[in-house]
């Protein structure tokens, strides 16, 4: 081995261990809130108070938080609204976007491009300046306090729209002519070629979409009034508004809330990474 | 127009038609009522009341104050409201940079990498009204991590320290809040996206870059800077139109916008003007105002920013 080869596997090997070391930092600093945060859940509610000594193992464990926090605040029932509303909804916005998409990437119509702009366009309108007319729609409709209130006006995406659009476009075309040429409807080419084709974009528009759904605040927020409507996020906040200084309930029911998020990711990283990328660089 | 092609028309319709429906009902419809009701002095129970440019002049308008002696704005809330929109939205660039570093770092083929990346990307996934509760947790002045830390550090130096009340003092609450979104964002969607941009970054740059002898730093800013630049360029149009339009969930979890308003941003006054005051006349001429404020601003972005972008 010549000097120089070694001098230069010893700069890259310094500098992959800088790289470890500045990255472990950081992952140290994401991890301690959630480290905290499990923590804090598993300590008896006085025990909350005396952690004026910070013990990063605790000394005792205790899963009285959990049942407590599920009896407060009826977990069943928020998860069962949060996913309701997040299920239907998804397959919902998955559903209009995907037939919208295929419209705007593989028919041809007048004033189709300009169609497409404008849908892009509305990306820029705030959410703050349709919750008014919206809620003033849905009171009108006498929706407020539905189930129906809290998916319908959220199934309708540009974004979805354009994320399919973008993937749709780079599908080779013979598969779909030789359809054609079997006789295959629009639809039919939509339902069995195109949509199996597009099963990560489609994975990826799902994974955002629920996620949308599941964390949505200020919509569900204006429009439900009773508790028994109530999504995760409400309720949650609620709770904390009601229990001011039970921390270790707060984290419990935190906890408890994270969890269904947390799977999902697990399971679904890919999409998720990929569909960031997706919509950023084809934009 | 051929029988084939109006055909695929009539077949473009059906397909378009769920979703351009919903959009006219939820998306234009109510951009066009909320234009209506700004011009409107209207509490939800009695009938609307036209009242012309009045809330357009009571928001953005001035008039001479007898008592003070000197000119003040129709609504000083709302400028103390842009203010600390504005003032949240310098911790812009500086997650960015943040972005760009983690990304830069996590684009070195070693082992392991992919694992930091599902840390990082942590935060943003759980992101919502359970992180927020966290966040006030670790920021509770008496007994939070934060505190506590800070304290016993003063024990272990031997001096006794304290750290601020962060959300509970009108100096320390933006900056708690900012200091929340930098954790939060960091290794989130933008630096998935400087992630994939920065290995688009044609290759053969770098070896021109290294043959002519350029240093580590050089090379960041002759190639991958250039390189990445429309990448920067759409985050940083997102992040201010998001920057707009921001601070709901965290004033209304954490802070109900204080202490004194001190993280009031537009977005919750709007609401609050809305749904605890009902002024929907109000609240709506709110929204048109900051609709054209991120209109502008995109436009102006894109006209100037969009030329200094390179395009590879």
């Amino acid at each position: 081995m010549s000097d120089r080869t070694r001098s230069v596997r010893k700069t890259a090997l310094w500098k992959a261990a800088l790289t470890y070391l500045v990255l472990g930092l950081g992952a140290v600093t994401m991890l301690v809130p959630f480290y905290w945060m499990v923590l804090t859940s598993l300590q008896p509610p006085e025990m909350a108070f005396s952690m004026g000594q910070i013990r990063w193992i605790p000394e005792r464990i205790v899963w009285q938080n959990y049942p407590e926090a599920w009896k407060a605040i009826d977990i069943p029932r928020l998860y069962w609204n949060s996913i309701v509303v997040a299920v239907l909804g998804t397959l919902g916005q998955v559903l209009t976007s995907s037939l919208a998409a295929f419209a705007f990437a593989r028919l041809e119509f007048p004033g189709r491009d300009r169609l497409f702009f404008a849908y892009l366009a509305t990306m820029m309108v705030p959410g703050s300046v349709t919750m008014i007319p919206n809620f003033v729609l849905l009171r009108w409709l006498g929706w407020i306090d539905t189930y129906q209130a809290l998916i319908i006006p959220g199934m309708f995406s540009a974004y979805g729209t354009f994320l399919l659009r973008q993937f749709f476009m780079g599908l080779p075309t013979e598969l779909e002519d030789a359809a054609k040429i079997d006789g295959s409807s629009y639809a039919g080419i939509w339902a069995r070629v195109t949509l199996p084709l597009s099963r990560p974009a489609l994975a990826t528009l799902t994974t955002f979409t629920f996620m949308g759904f599941w964390g949505a605040y200020m919509w569900p927020l204006i429009i439900v009034q009773s508790p028994e409507l109530r999504t995760l996020p409400i309720g949650l906040a609620s709770f904390v508004g009601r229990y001011s200084a039970e921390y270790s309930l707060w984290m419990a029911a935190s906890v408890i809330a994270l969890i269904p998020v947390l799977l999902l990711f697990i399971f679904n990283q890919r999409y998720f990474q990929e569909g960031i990328k997706m919509s950023g660089i084809k934009g | 127009m051929t029988r084939r092609q109006k055909a695929e028309s009539l077949a473009a319709l059906a397909f378009l038609a769920p979703n351009v429906a919903g959009f006219l009902v939820f998306t234009l419809l109510p951009v066009l009522g909320a234009f209506l009701l700004a011009f409107t002095n209207w509490d939800l129970f009695r009938p609307p009341r036209w009242v012309g440019l009045f809330n357009f002049v009571s928001l953005l308008g001035w008039h001479y104050d007898e008592y003070a002696g000197r000119t003040v704005m129709n609504d000083p809330f709302f400028w103390k409201y842009v203010y600390n929109t504005v003032f949240l939205m310098t911790a812009i660039p500086v997650g960015i940079a943040g972005s760009l570093i983690c990304a830069l770092l996590m684009n070195q083929k070693l082992r392991g990498i992919t694992v930091f990346r599902t840390i990082y990307f942590l935060p943003t996934v759980c992101s919502g009204v359970a992180i927020l509760i966290l966040w006030k947790w670790l920021y509770n002045n008496d007994i939070g991590l934060f505190n506590t830390l800070i304290r016993q550090f003063g024990d272990w130096i031997g001096v006794p320290l304290q750290g601020p009340n962060w959300l509970g003092s009108t100096e320390w609450a933006k900056p708690s809040l900012m200091l929340m979104g930098l954790w939060t964002g960091l290794g989130g969607f933008n630096m998935i996206l400087y992630l994939a941009a920065l290995q688009g970054v044609p290759r053969e740059q770098y070896e021109a870059a290294a043959m002519d002898g350029a240093s580590a730093w050089q090379t960041f800013w002759a190639v991958t800077w250039p390189g990445i630049s429309p990448t920067t360029f759409f985050i940083l149009i997102m992040s201010v139109i998001g920057g707009f339009q921001g601070g709901f969930m965290t004033a209304n979890v954490m802070t109900e916008g204080g202490p004194a308003g001190s993280t009031t941003t537009i977005e919750y006054y709007i609401y609050n003007v809305a749904f605890t005051r009902f002024l929907m006349g109000y609240a709506s001429a709110i929204a048109w105002v900051l609709f054209l404020v991120i209109l502008a601003i995109t436009l102006l972005t894109w006209r100037f920013g969009g030329r200094k972008v390179t395009y590879v």
